[in-house]
Parts: C-alpha cells; sequence; structure tokens
C-alpha cells in the first residue's frame, strides 16, 4: 500500500483526487474497465483489518481519556475518523460573521470512515423540488436516471432495510434488517399513537454477506471505528482497495492536491500537488482528472486552478463554483423512559447504529416551512465511555423511592451507586435531519489573505440559515416531544425557542454538505452537465457530493455512490469513443 | 495511517510540531523506538496522538497533597459496597490527574475546589481538610453535593462537586470494576436476534407481525445475498 515518490513524468489515464465515497467508486469502475488510475489521498493509509489500526473491540480503559473527544478525534479517542472540524495548518475563516464548520478526514476512506452507515436513496421528489415548491432548482436528471445505478451499489455494497412502498422513500434491493432494541420497541409502539412512522432502518452493514471478501456483522455498535470484518460501508475496505488488488491502482497517500493543471487550450492535463513528506512540489498528467476531494475540497481546487484559459479557476466560467452550499438541518432532545428503569442485563449492541427511523411523513403544503426531514433515534445499554453518569446533579430526581417521592439529585455514596444502576439504560434520544433551501448567497470562496501550510489559499465561508430551516427546527421538536411523551417518556433539559433558532445545529455541523459544484443543463447557471462534466472542461469531472442540485433530506453517500458509478461509466464511454 | 508513513512524516518534520518530537533528527526517531510510558491510547495512532499521549503522561499536575484529597473524595462519591469495589481502588483519582491535563478547563476549578475544602476545614474546625475526622468531612461535603437543596453560599462549592461527582462516576464506570457493577455485557462478537422474551413480557411488548417475515434470522447469516427482479430477497 505504501508507495515511493514517483517520477514526474509518470502518465495516467485518470487522475482521481481523494478516496472517500465519490473517489473509491470512481476507483473502482474505472481501474475495472483497464484504465490506469492514481489516487490522489490528502491523508495517510488505513486499515481497520490491520492490527496497527485497530479501534474496533477496544475497552474505554484502553484509553487514559477513557475515550473522550480529541481535536483531532471530535467524536471520541476512537472513532476512527482522523481529522475533525479543526485541523493544524489547515485552517478556514468564515465571512461578515457567518459560521460554517467544516468537517474533512485526512485518510483513505475519507469521511466514510464517520459516517453513520445510514444509506437512503433520495426520491423522486427529491430531483424536482422546484416543481413542488419553487425554491431552488430541479436536477437536470430524476430518479430513473439514478434508480439503475442504486440498485447496483445495493448489490454492490449491501443495505439493510424493508420494502415499505413509501413513493418518496424508494425502496432498494435489502439485505435482512436487525429486530429492533427495547427502547425502539417502545418508540414504535408510542409513534403508532401519533400516527408518525417508524420503520426499519436503511443502513450500509452487511447482515448476511454480499460477496466472499467480506464478512457478516457481528453486533459490536461501533461501526464508527472502522470494522475488521469490513462488514459495513466504508470507501477504503469496499471499494479502494479491492480496486488496488485487481486494477492497474497506484495510491498516492498524505498529497494534498494544490490544483488541476490545464493546457492553453483549457484542457485538463493533470494536477499539482504537495507532497506532505518533503514538503515538495510534484506534477502528475492524465486523460482525465476527476475530483472526489469533497465538496468544499474539490471546490477549493477548482477555485485555485487559475490559468489563461480560465482565469476564475477551472470549471468556474459561471461563477457558480462554491455557491449553493447547503448542509443538512439537525436538532435533538432526550428522554428518559421510568418504565426502563432497573432493566434487565442482556448485550443489546446491535449494529452501529438505530435499529429504525422515521421517513418523512408530512406534506409541506399544509406547513409553514418547505422541506421535510427524517428522525433518528438513540438508546439502550451502550458500552460506558468518558461522559457516562455525568448528570447525576440532575438525573437522581427521576427515581422515586417506594413511596414515590423522588430521589435527591447530585449526592455521593452507596445510594448513588445504585441509582447509577437503575438509571442505567433508560435514556432516549432523537435527532431530526432535514433539507434546507440552497442559497446563491452561502457559499465557500479563496481568501485571498490565508493560505494553509502547504502554501495553498484557503477556503472563506458565508452562510446563514432561511425561515424554512429555523421553522422546520421548530417543528422537529414539536414533533420530539410528542413522541417523546407518547412513548411514556419524561422529557429531559428544555425546549430550545426562537432566541436560538429552536435548536438548529450550525451550518456543517451535520457533515452533509452539498452543492458546490452543483449540475444543470444551463451553464451559465451550472458548474458540471448531467453526466458530472465540467461544462467549460470537458476532461474533468466531479464524483463527490458538489453536483448535488439539492440534497434532500436523506444522508448524502449512496446518491454519491450511483452518481459516481453513473459518471464513471460515462467517462469509459466517451474515452472508448475518443470524445475526451 | 501506517507505521512507515508515520516514521516518514515525521523525519521530515510535518507532524508533531510543538510536542516531543518536533525535531527532524536522529534523536527524533530514536524517540520513537524509545520505552514508552505506560497508558497512552492503544489502536490507530497517529504519531501526534501518540506524541500528546506521552506529554501528557510525563506532567503532573496535581500535587501528593491534592492526590491524597482527590483519594478521599472520589471514595466518598464512589465507596466500595456489595456490588464492587471502590472509586480509589479503581485507581479514579489517577484518571483525574490525566484529565485536568487533557482538558485543561478543568485545572482551576478542581484546584480551587480542593483549596476551598482546606479554607472550610480551617473556618469549621481550624485544621486541613485532611486532618479532620470523616464525620467533619462529610458535614462539609453535605453543604455541597445537593445542589437542589444546597445555600446559594455555597454555590461554588457545588459546582466544583459537580464536577468531581462526574468525573469520579466516568472514571470508575470506565473500568473494567465499573463494568461488572453494571452489568455491561457487550463489546464482543455476538448475534443480536432481538430483545429476549421475558423482557419482551415484563413490558407487555410484542414483535411487530409485518416485520416478522423480514427480520434477519441468525441461521441466515451465512448465505450470499440474492435477489428477483423486483428486489426481493431470494437468498
Amino acid at each position: 500500500m505504501s508507495f515511493e515518490i514517483k517520477p514526474n513524468t509518470e502518465s495516467y489515464d485518470v487522475i482521481i483526487v481523494g478516496s472517500g465515497a465519490g473517489g473509491g467508486m470512481s476507483t473502482k469502475i474505472l481501474s475495472e474497465a483497464g484504465l490506469s488510475v492514481a489516487v490522489v489521498e490528502a491523508g495517510g493509509d488505513f486499515d481497520p483489518a490491520k492490527e496497527e489500526d485497530r479501534t474496533q473491540l477496544r475497552f474505554p480503559w484502553e484509553s487514559p481519556r477513557r475515550g473522550a473527544s480529541t481535536k483531532i478525534r471530535p467524536f471520541g479517542d476512537f472513532d476512527a475518523a482522523i481529522g475533525g472540524w479543526d485541523i493544524e495548518g489547515e485552517p478556514y475563516t468564515r465571512k461578515n460573521g457567518t459560521r460554517f464548520d467544516w468537517f474533512r478526514s485526512r485518510m483513505v476512506g475519507g469521511r466514510t470512515n464517520h459516517w453513520g452507515r445510514i444509506s437512503l436513496r433520495f426520491g423522486p421528489d427529491d430531483f424536482k423540488r422546484k416543481s413542488i415548491d419553487g425554491l431552488g432548482d430541479n436536477w437536470p436528471i430524476g430518479y430513473e436516471d439514478v434508480k439503475p445505478y442504486y440498485d447496483k451499489v445495493d448489490k454492490l455494497i449491501g443495505v439493510f432495510g424493508s420494502k415499505e412502498g413509501i413513493r418518496n422513500e424508494p425502496d432498494g434491493m435489502f439485505l435482512p434488517p436487525p429486530k429492533p432494541r427495547l427502547h425502539e420497541m417502545f418508540l414504535m409502539k408510542g409513534a403508532k399513537k401519533t400516527n408518525i412512522p417508524i420503520i426499519p432502518s436503511r443502513l450500509s452493514i452487511l447482515t448476511k454477506p454480499v460477496n466472499n471478501d467480506r464478512g457478516v456483522c457481528f453486533f459490536c455498535r461501533q461501526c464508527s471505528r472502522g470494522c475488521q470484518a469490513y462488514a459495513d460501508f466504508s470507501a477504503g475496505t469496499c471499494l479502494v482497495k479491492p480496486a488496488m488488488k485487481a486494477g492497474k491502482v497506484d495510491l498516492f497517500t498524505n498529497c494534498m492536491v494544490r490544483k488541476v493543471t490545464t493546457d492553453d487550450s483549457g484542457v485538463a492535463t493533470g494536477v499539482s500537488y504537495v507532497d506532505k513528506r518533503d514538503l515538495k512540489e510534484y506534477k502528475l498528467k492524465a486523460r482525465v482528472v476527476v475530483l472526489g476531494a469533497s465538496a468544499c475540497e474539490t471546490a477549493r481546487i477548482m477555485l485555485n486552478s487559475k490559468s489563461k484559459s480560465h482565469p476564475d479557476g477551472v470549471g468556474n466560467s459561471s461563477g457558480m463554483v462554491g455557491r449553493y452550499l447547503h448542509d443538512s438541518t439537525g436538532a435533538s432532545r432526550s428522554a428518559i423512559l421510568p418504565e426502563l428503569l432497573d432493566r434487565n442485563r442482556y448485550n443489546e449492541d446491535g449494529v452501529g447504529g438505530m435499529h429504525v427511523y422515521t421517513p418523512w411523513w408530512l406534506d409541506n403544503k399544509k406547513l409553514d416551512f418547505a422541506r421535510g426531514y427524517h428522525i433518528e433515534y438513540g438508546g439502550g445499554m451502550t458500552m460506558p465511555s468518558y461522559g457516562f453518569g455525568f448528570s447525576m446533579d440532575t438525573m437522581r430526581k427521576h427515581i422515586t423511592d417506594q413511596f414515590g417521592s423522588p430521589n435527591t439529585n447530585g449526592g455521593y455514596g452507596k445510594g448513588l451507586k445504585k441509582d447509577i444502576r437503575a438509571l442505567y439504560g433508560s435514556t432516549i434520544s432523537m435527532s431530526g435531519r432535514g433539507e434546507s433551501i440552497p442559497q446563491y448567497d452561502n457559499y465557500c470562496e479563496i481568501d485571498p489573505n490565508t493560505v494553509d501550510k502547504y502554501g495553498i489559499p484557503v477556503l472563506r465561508f458565508h452562510y446563514n440559515w432561511t425561515e424554512h430551516e429555523v421553522k422546520q427546527a421548530k417543528h422537529m421538536h414539536d414533533t420530539f416531544e410528542e413522541i417523546l411523551t407518547a412513548s411514556g417518556g419524561t422529557l429531559l433539559g428544555s425546549k430550545p425557542g426562537p432566541e436560538n433558532q429552536y435548536g438548529l445545529a450550525a451550518p456543517g455541523r451535520i457533515i452533509h454538505e452539498v452543492g458546490t459544484t452543483r449540475m444543470g443543463d444551463d451553464p451559465a447557471k451550472s458548474v458540471l452537465n448531467s453526466n458530472c462534466q465540467a461544462h467549460d472542461c470537458k476532461n474533468l469531472f466531479v464524483v463527490d457530493a458538489g453536483p448535488f442540485v439539492s440534497q434532500a433530506d436523506k444522508n448524502p453517500t449512496w446518491t454519491i455512490l450511483a452518481l459516481s458509478w453513473r459518471t464513471s461509466d460515462f467517462i469509459v464511454k466517451e474515452l472508448n469513443s475518443k470524445n475526451i | 495511517m501506517n507505521r512507515r508513513e508515520n516514521i516518514k512524516l515525521l523525519l521530515t518534520g510535518t507532524l508533531g510540531t510543538g510536542l516531543i518530537w518536533s525535531a527532524c533528527s536522529p534523536e527524533a526517531k530514536q524517540d520513537l523506538y524509545s520505552p514508552q510510558l505506560h497508558g497512552g491510547t492503544v489502536g490507530g495512532r497517529s504519531l501526534e496522538e501518540t506524541a500528546l499521549d506521552q506529554k501528557l503522561l510525563s506532567e503532573t499536575f496535581f500535587t501528593k497533597e491534592e492526590m491524597k484529597k482527590l483519594g478521599v473524595l472520589v471514595d466518598i462519591i464512589i465507596p466500595a459496597d456489595e456490588v464492587s469495589e471502590s472509586a480509589s481502588q479503581a485507581n479514579v483519582p489517577d484518571f483525574i490527574e490525566f484529565m485536568t491535563k487533557d482538558q485543561p478547563s478543568y485545572q482551576t476549578p478542581l484546584r480551587g475546589g480542593l483549596m476551598w475544602l482546606d479554607h472550610q476545614a480551617d473556618e469549621r474546625y481550624s485544621k486541613q481538610f485532611l486532618d479532620i475526622s470523616n464525620e467533619e468531612r462529610i458535614r462539609i461535603i453535605d453543604d455541597i453535593a445537593w445542589p437542589d437543596k444546597a445555600e446559594k453560599e455555597f454555590e461554588t462549592g457545588v459546582r466544583f462537586f459537580n464536577i468531581l461527582r462526574n468525573l469520579t462516576v466516568t472514571g470508575f464506570y470506565t473500568t473494567e470494576a465499573g463494568f461488572k457493577d453494571l452489568g455491561y455485557l457487550g463489546n464482543k462478537a455476538n448475534v443480536w436476534d432481538g430483545v429476549p422474551q421475558e423482557v419482551m413480557d415484563r413490558y407487555g411488548l410484542e414483535p411487530e407481525q409485518k416485520y416478522a417475515g423480514i427480520y434477519l434470522k441468525p441461521e441466515d447469516r451465512s448465505t450470499l445475498a440474492a435477489w428477483d427482479n423486483q428486489g426481493n430477497l431470494i437468498s
């Protein structure tokens, strides 16, 4: 997997920048088509099956901070993803007092080492939102264009779920879903009273094998740590590594791409990158350049690729690169289920995420905000780690004595230990993840005054939520209270109000940002055509979430994978017919 | 990141700047292979992370006397009982020492709180906190341990004790002793087949019939998946 610096004369059929969902899929499809491929990854190598990289099945006492988060692992000391919102020497800036937080993972597989494996297809409505509510834009393609690729992704990578026949939540080629956990059964029962659906979740975790190279889930609930058995999807384990075994793929790790190089006619000739080990600049040449560096990093590379033929950056003759940046909305609430005090003990780790979820179930025409959200659920007798038992100063009152009077918060001693045992596994949480409206004025651009430690100009963000997102967050909180109460829960914390946008997470916090290199039929209003090919540079393609015209209330990964496959097929076709 | 990449990055000095391995020199390489302080996080560490843990482990924040005080306090919070051992037996003070270095925002409230206990012991009994009797200590602790009942004058003390309680409880329940105490049975390979019947019976719950046919059956986990043209799983 490691490599030596190649001479600068090296030339490939295709250079792929980034090894996450988009880059990984493209690597697999293009190398299987017989093309020589260079994958250029800004981070290091990573393989959770190697003992030296393993954090799965570690106990909290194997970390002196007991799994607490650190700057480079904001989701905990054993989380697989290395990087975070704040990377030393790789800053980004913000404009006009607005906020966008940019999460990056510097490693093979990119952010697929982090995500919750929630694998939802966009539905027919999700590609044509403008036709429905007049906001944003329609995609130049529809569900029928992407469906064959969703089917192929399901079969190649594997996703469990249940066929439901909900129009805008298309069913796939599902593996069997796991049975719900106890708190999930309580929620299903409670939600029935409210007419809010709760159905088996759709996660790319193998409950059965889809091929002979990957194992099946052994129910440790730790997908976020990377799986030794490759039983969940990450781009490194399921796409890049198999492609390297089978095809002509060279993987360049720790190489930070500065720009796409072009010739006088404006055609891409390759990339130039900084090798992090010697801090020297190198060039690679190729017939085709594919960017899969993540929506914002790809926009950054394109904007930094200025030349005589592309004075505003490659692909940016429309001025749209970086525009229409949008993330999912997010809000959360939790409750305690008094019925679950003093639970029976058994191993209920289950898969790495919720076993059930709520797809969007209402009609926005009858609501005061334009787009929907889905709901994710948490709870159960999870493995204690840093933060366990942190709220005994507010939680003990939920336990009552034999006469029905509540225990006193705080305290110490044997009584405290007894109450901690009683409370274990009795809390549940809900998180909404919603669709936002893409805005021209929400964007990333190059900050003319700041460079990173490799001398590459950095991104500057400008982002504001609109009324639609704020009202949606308010609706989420009403729903949370409805379901939690109907399930027998006592609400914890307080309901956020307008003073903090109803608990709406800051842009970037949900890590679903898309739209920076959006596709469209009009080259004046979009960066890419419907095949994710740059309007003004025919051998340059984007395969991350940059091409998304709108983001749906669905996690973007499954659509990134499907579109990347579709784009890769198009590249092969165009190369074969000598169009590029 | 693999070890070879780590070493390359180390030797070119692009990682670990400001930490103990900032030099791009043969000494740096020697450091990498030198014996390490025990106790850093295991598994998948980048060089930066290993260096940070080693640095924190090599430093001392609390004085010997403060550690003694912590030992007394954590055992008031988590004493031994018929189920499990005490917090000091589970080395919770060492965990708190590490956390104050890893998250420096703990330093002032914890040190300040420990000093405040001496101040109170002095005011009430003209002695240091470690020199008063257990009953006397509990009288002071009772003034700050119950946030909903505490007098306003003890506000800061309450805040200190909340932090200390949090760290003690977390520190104890993330050890093997704590896992046993709690009855946590996971973090190992197993097959999930739903909530045990006796547990569903306790709450009067039933599995949803609608999904009975599609939920994973443990015995099907070894056969390769296949679908028909309609996307129905047929094996």
